[in-house]
């Protein structure tokens, strides 16, 4: 009985912090600063929290670095999110294979 | 109506990638739940219900050692901290109209990675492609965490490790093309990959929580940015469209 009021206090509190930004902010933001601030927010968020963990993803380093350089060209030459993920996959599978 | 379910066949599709590394992440979230002494079913309900890696594993770690109710949820809040952002992000990226109930509904889809693949599209942002989205990619994750509890390990070691890049690979897939079309984006990536090493290295620094570390950095660095490279307001809808 415990074990399901710990996942609805921690599912409680995460749906609050999800929810009540995009439910109550409906004016759009004016201020040329803030709207900079949000712009910038999801292109940091998201480099910040692949690297360096992307490097220890994997079973080996040296796997995910060859994964790691495979999205980042193919992301440069703007293929697809599908195809960038499946493809670099494949190349930490065979590396994987290759070294152990 | 057309328009609709194009937007929800969308999120479907990229969905299922995600869908696909989700499985696997929650898979050895699932071990670590049977741990803390969950069945199948509580499992499944702690995953389908939170649908957030790095909460549920401190989660975990808190219910596995009693802590009390208060811990856990200040944990959640610090940890998931950084949903207020994307949430507030994306609130700017749908459409100002979007009724209460939708707003309410796709919110719940605010993940690290539906967040990742939805900055990457062109605003106004549909509630319907986070309904698609949602619709693998939940399944896949409280099915993962209930496979984890059962099986222990149903996925031999190598695809599990294969499919663990899978999700840097799509954030890397957001930010690199965004970069190559604002020189401002890609100094900031740039910046971000370095400070964010940095940080990971640092005494001290380095034993702060990786979900704290994400919050400091993504504020402080856009901040800056905002304040050296402010996004001139036409500029700004022009490169989120192209």
């Amino acid at each position: 009985m415990k074990i399901w009021l710990y996942i609805a206090v921690m599912a409680i509190v995460t749906y609050l912090v999800r929810m009540l930004p995009m439910t109550f902010l409906r004016k759009e933001i004016k201020n040329k600063t803030m709207r900079s601030f949000l712009y910038y927010v999801p292109y940091v968020t998201l480099t910040v929290m692949t690297f360096p963990a992307i490097v220890y993803s994997t079973g080996s380093i040296y796997s995910a670095l060859a994964g790691f350089a495979t999205a980042l060209a193919l992301s440069f030459k703007k293929m697809s999110m599908i195809l960038v993920a499946v493809i670099s996959c494949v190349v930490v599978f065979i590396t994987e294979l290759m070294i152990l | 109506m057309k328009k609709n379910s194009k937007q929800l066949l969308e999120g479907i599709r990229d969905g299922l990638p995600i869908a696909l590394g989700y499985f696997a992440v929650s898979f050895s979230l699932g071990i670590q739940a049977r741990d803390a002494g969950m069945n199948v079913v509580q499992a499944a309900a702690m995953s389908f219900s939170n649908f957030t890696s790095a909460g549920e594993f401190a989660a975990l770690t808190i219910i596995s050692s009693g802590g009390s109710f208060i811990s856990l949820a200040l944990s959640q809040l610090i940890i998931n901290l950084r949903y207020i952002l994307m949430s507030f992000a994306l609130s700017q990226r749908i459409a100002p109209e979007t009724s209460t109930i939708h707003r309410m509904a796709m919110s719940f889809g605010i993940t690290d990675e539906i967040f990742g693949v939805s900055v990457g599209r062109k605003p106004p942002l549909s509630p319907f492609y986070t309904y698609g989205a949602l619709l693998l990619t939940l399944p896949g994750w409280a099915g993962g965490t209930a496979a984890g509890v059962a099986a222990g390990s149903i996925l031999p070691d190598n695809i599990v490790n294969a499919l663990n890049i899978a999700l840097y690979s799509m954030f890397i897939a957001v930010f690199i093309p965004a970069s190559r079309d604002d020189r401002h984006v890609g100094i900031a990536v740039i910046i971000s990959m370095a400070a964010s090493w940095l940080f990971s290295l640092l005494p001290v620094i380095k034993d702060i929580s990786q979900g704290t570390r994400v919050i400091i950095l993504t504020v402080c660095i856009s901040l800056l940015f905002a304040i050296i490279f402010p996004v001139d307001e036409n500029k700004n809808t022009e490169e989120a469209s192209s």
